[in-house]
């Protein structure tokens, strides 16, 4: 079975030098795309999880009674959100990256502490996060003074308040504002290509320049992989919306 | 209605650059650089000297003197755009761009895709710059290493294969040599010629290139894959010729300080004029 397919993509690419299928039938190729496909997921799901807490984290330090903690935060959006993620990995990679501390194997080389995979997740994350920091934000503002008043006036206190009514209720009106956000957030993965990040764009961006015959079924293969992720990911956000209706609270 | 019409132009695209050796020419490109008076040539931004950015942004080198020339026999307008070696050929092929001029090594799989004409006007070999401090004597050394590299290039996979080297390939070759800077790699590896011009530079003192050069492979300027026999390939090809001839390769190899190499000596000799004195 499994040498039918490939004899039969060995037959494609023979008879169309446009249409090598070859991660189909080479085991270092389809090795390079596993690679690929791992690191990508990888960074998406960490890049997901820990821009979701610093959205969390960031929209109730916005609550805040200190002026400067506030303005902290408003800085950090402001800075996050206004600049090309592009820009703030290539910064984060080559200036912070001088600041972090090394270890050497061999006497040379300077390893840092932190690798380019992790000065991705870092900065992918804090672009992300910023920006559900203001999606967490909107949500909040949606709940009713009213209910924050009615729980004072059942003893909560000021975290309490948001952890168990305003922030439940907050979240749910975040959902499809954040839906969007992570989904952009997958797909901004494959800027860390350009910090040599081994995800699968610089994979198949490899592949094809070993092998220009590639080029269009690797373009293709991205493609149908970016759906296919985006797919499960929303999928998943639609049923954890569902999971969290809370009738007669639809707006 | 409009989505079949779309797919099928799709589809059209797609079948069209497939069929990769037009049995007659209609030299379109050719009649749309003389219909246009300008000559589009996609050359380096980021390859000193070859092509590079002066530091009013102009990009500058001896490719670009070389598209000048192109466009100066032909009697039309330059104009230059940057492309990356990851990108060239794509450039080419959707039309971007009408000439390549880019550093780009002459391998028989990407003639399939664009068409390269000879005589072919450079050449170069593989090898690294590496600190003088690590004492580098033999490719082997790179066995298991992180090394610097330039996605795009045709020796990345080589020198994995061959050397076991562990390569970490950038966009370009700015960030390769920072990071080579910054330590993350024991080397950058790219062709001899352009390592050489960078250690003559002043900026790279404490680094050499220890090795011998392998897999020496001639460059190629590319037009279009479907003019390669037609007119904009044959002139193409007449410029490169005359080039070699006059020994002007020579000339602007000197212009530009770059290491001269065999190769261009030994082409003027084979093209020379036999009535010349």
């Amino acid at each position: 079975m499994l040498d039918l397919f490939t004899e039969f993509f060995r037959q494609v690419a023979e008879e169309n030098p446009r249409w090598n299928f070859i991660f189909f039938y080479q085991e270092i190729q389809a090795g390079k795309i596993w690679k690929g496909i791992q690191y990508t997921l990888l960074l998406a799901v960490c890049c997901v999880v820990s821009s979701m807490v610093i959205g969390v984290l960031g929209a109730w330090l916005q609550r805040s009674k200190s002026m400067l903690v506030r303005a902290s935060v408003q800085g950090y959006i402001q800075l996050f959100r206004n600049t090309p993620p592009f820009v703030q990995l290539l910064f984060f990679y080559f200036a912070l990256g001088q600041l972090t501390p090394t270890y050497s194997p061999d006497g040379w080389l300077e390893i840092p502490i932190i690798s380019n995979v992790g000065w991705a997740v870092i900065s992918l994350s804090l672009f992300a996060g910023a920006f559900n920091v203001e999606i967490f934000r909107s949500g909040i503002e949606a709940v009713p003074d009213s209910t924050q008043e009615a729980a004072e006036a059942l003893g909560f206190s000021k975290l309490q308040t948001y952890r168990y009514i305003v922030f439940p209720l907050a979240f749910r009106i975040s959902l499809p504002a954040l839906n969007n956000n992570l989904v952009n957030l997958v797909k901004t993965t494959t800027q860390a290509f350009a910090i040599a990040v081994p995800e699968l764009l610089y994979q198949c961006v490899v592949i094809w320049n070993d092998y220009p015959s590639a080029q269009y079924p690797t373009m293709l293969l991205l493609f149908v992989v970016y759906v296919s992720m985006v797919a499960v990911l929303v999928f998943g956000m639609s049923r954890w919306e569902t999971a969290l209706r809370i009738p007669g609270y639809d707006h | 209605m409009n989505k079949i019409a779309g797919t099928l132009a799709m589809l059209s695209i797609l079948v069209s650059s497939t069929s990769a050796y037009a049995i007659e020419c209609n030299n379109t490109v050719w009649n749309k650089i003389q219909a246009n008076g300008k000559i589009v040539v996609g050359v380096k931004a980021d390859t000193k000297p070859w092509g590079y950015r002066s530091s009013d942004g102009k990009l500058i080198g001896m490719e670009i003197d070389l598209a000048q020339e192109v466009a100066d026999t032909l009697g039309v307008e330059l104009e230059l755009v940057a492309v990356q070696s990851s990108n060239r050929m794509q450039f080419l092929e959707v039309g971007k761009i009408d000439l390549m001029i880019a550093t780009m090594s002459d391998r028989l799989d990407r003639r399939k895709i664009v068409g390269v004409v000879g005589p072919n006007y450079y050449s170069s070999g593989t090898n690294i710059m590496a600190p003088k401090a690590l004492k580098i004597t033999s490719w082997n050394d790179l066995n298991g290493k992180p090394v610097c590299g330039k996605q795009g290039t045709f020796y990345n996979k080589i020198i994995e294969e061959r050397y076991g080297a562990d390569v970490i390939a950038f966009g370009g070759n700015a960030e390769a040599k920072q990071a080579l800077r910054d330590k993350k790699c024991i080397a950058w590896v790219y062709d001899d010629s352009v390592i050489a011009g960078d250690l003559l530079s002043g900026n790279f003192d404490d680094y050499e290139m220890p090795l011998a050069s392998e897999d020496d492979n001639p460059w190629g300027i590319a037009v279009p894959i479907e003019e390669r026999n037609c007119v904009f390939g044959r002139f193409i090809s007449g410029m490169q010729f005359n080039w070699h001839q006059t020994g002007d390769l020579i000339k602007l190899e000197e212009k530009w300080g770059i290491q001269s190499t065999a190769y261009l000596a030994t082409q003027k000799d084979q093209f020379a004029d036999w009535l010349s004195e």
